[in-house]
């Protein structure tokens, strides 16, 4: 019994079958167990790990390299905010300070209705609408504390929900076909083509 | 003022609202640098290239023809596209993913045609959700209009492409350490020698690793040639390049310019550009090619937007990042911030970057926060040394990669500028600009 729902799972199926080796479908399995659970779960990992073929604990210790993946549940809404150099010159911290009043939890923490989970981002590459706010995988060109409190009340009211995706996105534009240019049967393809080239490169001598 | 005359070589498009989608991409010329290429023998298609002398925008500033003959000796068995931008204040292959992805899979596809590659990776930083969503929706327009897959535009070439997504971590822009993570490992960088995955790269096999914005001029060097590209800048600097203006400016953003025809002044004060500093305040550094380069004063704003001409001066046009730190900015502050990431960001292999990155934040934090000693000036300069033995530029390395090496760039020019501005926190007890 799969862990994944259906349709996780067949776009993991998808991933899989993109790479020569199955552990480099790691990182986006990785993230389509997240996609569905909000986190990785140890449920979810021990997916990715049959899929890939390694152990949860392999799974697990390359999970927890990459910041993007939770191995703690989460709230509904993870909202990042980027403190790094850009985004200091443009008042960074003291919107972390804010959303922190705002959100009703610290850094790094969720809040108490479980709504949202706030993180001191590094540099999201969004410096030229700093500070950058993202919520869920999705950039908010949000700049002051007074944009930040309405950007707040609309994700309260969920009137946002069919902007800011889930936990993950990758399920949103799925790749159409698999691979169409195996390559042992271009190597053969080319081969061929070569030899010809070759003889009739001796015909003219 | 700024020299505006050269073309829109990757940003074009860029004016239209639907400038990701395959129709605008068609109406605009859109494969045809690719239709072209199809036309030409391989090798002449990377020898025009070569005559771009197209330096890679990744950082490095490594000429891409050059990585590619490497490779010619022995057939390549992949090619990766670095997309995993990262270093701070670095914007500029975000714009490109998210508002011409078709020109960068064109770019793609006339490189793997280039080097008779089967099957590309586009290995993109995984926070540019909506970047991923359009790479892969070009992806897919791209089968079904011919471009790629089996027997593309009738020819006899035949490419796959597959996009992968990043998970959070800056060291993945490392190309060994990306290679790492596409082979859904820790991104740790490999050990040197081999220098190149051009020996030893994804499954051990050889590849190249070029950056989006590399791969986005590819598509005009085929349809103006190899001879119009260099043309344009000056010196080893040819074409133009996307500069990611940040920071204390009026209008930060992305602008394409020529490459040595205009200034780090013309940039940050040209209307049509950075639109000058905010509240007109004085420019007291700048940080001119991401956050690992070392910083220069308002002395070299006259210095033109050149690879060698910012080498010259002891720092690096790198990632084509530039902030602007004024007058109101404490420059304290800014080079901890920097630190900190640095330690966040050091994957671990190695112990000066390990152990150097998070002892430098912790001097850096204690000054800026009230609790420095005087001797911690001293002290935080022996720690660069130890990590960048000498404090040359271009550095000395005691680690696998150039993160370490780029730890101590803005905590060493801070202070070697700025050194009363420490002495200040010391003195005061609390930073000088609370």
């Amino acid at each position: 019994m799969s862990h994944f729902r259906i349709d996780i799972r067949q776009r993991a199926e998808e991933v899989l079958a993109l790479y020569p080796r199955p552990r480099s479908a790691m990182l986006p399995l990785l993230h389509l167990a997240q996609e569905q659970d909000g986190y990785v779960s140890d449920a979810g990992i021990a997916e990715v790990a049959a899929m890939t073929l390694t152990t949860p604990a392999d799974v697990r210790g390359t999970a927890l390299f990459y910041d993007m993946f939770h191995l703690e549940p989460v709230g509904q809404y993870v909202v990042g905010i980027c403190t790094n150099i850009a985004c200091l010159l443009a008042g960074g911290d003291e919107l972390l300070g804010h959303a922190e009043t705002s959100l009703g939890c610290s850094v790094g923490s969720t809040s108490n209705d479980g709504l949202f989970t706030l993180e001191e981002t590094e540099c999201l590459a969004g410096c030229d609408f700093a500070p950058c706010v993202q919520v869920n995988h999705r950039y908010v060109r949000t700049t002051t504390p007074d944009a930040f409190d309405a950007l707040v009340a609309q994700l309260r009211a969920g009137t946002l929900d069919h902007e800011v995706p889930n936990h993950g996105t990758l399920i949103r534009v799925r790749r159409t076909g698999g691979l169409h240019a195996p390559r042992a049967e271009v190597a053969s393809e080319r081969a061929a083509a070569h030899e010809q080239r070759e003889a009739r490169a001796a015909e003219t001598k | 003022m700024a020299t505006l005359a050269a073309p829109k070589i990757v940003s074009s498009r860029a004016e239209f609202p639907d400038s990701h989608t395959l129709s605008r991409f068609l109406d605009t010329g859109g494969y045809l640098g690719l239709r072209k290429a199809l036309t030409m023998f391989p090798e002449a298609v990377a020898s025009e290239v070569d005559q771009a002398s197209l330096l890679g925008r990744g950082g490095a500033g490594f000429p891409a023809g050059r990585k590619w003959s490497m490779l010619r000796k022995a057939p390549v068995s992949y090619l990766v596209v670095n997309g995993d931008e990262s270093e701070p204040a670095t914007f500029k292959d975000h714009f490109l993913v998210e508002r011409d992805p078709h020109q960068l899979i064109e770019g793609v596809i006339i490189a793997a045609y280039a080097l008779q590659v089967t099957t590309a990776y586009i290995f993109l930083r995984g926070e540019f959700a909506l970047g991923l969503e359009r790479v892969q929706q070009a992806v897919n327009d791209a089968y079904e209009h011919g471009a790629l897959g089996r027997k593309i535009f009738g020819s006899d070439f035949s490419l796959d492409v597959v996009v992968h997504p990043g998970a959070g971590a800056y060291i993945c822009g490392e190309e060994t350490a990306l290679i790492e993570a596409l082979e859904g490992k820790r991104g740790f960088p490999r050990i040197k020698p081999p220098f190149f995955p051009a020996v030893t790269g994804l499954y051990g096999e050889p590849t190249v690793v070029n950056n989006v914005e590399t791969m986005s001029n590819l598509p005009w060097i085929i349809n103006n040639g190899g001879a119009a590209f260099a043309a344009l800048g000056g010196g080893r600097s040819t074409g133009t390049r996307l500069f990611a203006l940040a920071g204390r400016v009026n209008n930060p953003g992305v602008f394409e310019v020529e490459m040595v025809k205009n200034t780090f002044r013309d940039l940050i004060y040209d209307p049509a550009l950075g639109g000058g500093v905010i509240n007109d305040n004085k420019i007291k550094a700048i940080i001119p090619g991401g956050v690992s380069a070392p910083w220069f004063g308002p002395d070299m704003l006259d210095l033109p937007l050149g690879q060698d001409e910012v080498a010259e001066k002891g720092s690096m046009l790198g990632s084509g990042s530039i902030v602007v730190l004024d007058d109101a900015t404490c420059v304290v502050r800014a080079a901890w911030r920097i630190t900190k990431f640095f330690s966040r960001e050091s994957c671990g292999q190695c112990t000066p970057c390990r152990e150097g990155s998070g002892w430098i934040e912790r001097a850096m934090y204690r000054i800026e926060h009230g609790g420095g000693r005087l001797e911690d000036i001293d002290l935080l300069l022996d720690l660069c040394d130890n990590i960048a033995p000498g404090l040359t530029w271009p550095p000395q390395q005691t680690t696998i990669c150039v993160l370490g090496p780029s730890i101590p760039s803005s905590v060493h020019s801070a202070i070697q500028m700025f050194r009363d501005d420490f002495v200040a926190h010391v003195e005061l007890g609390r930073c000088t600009h609370d």
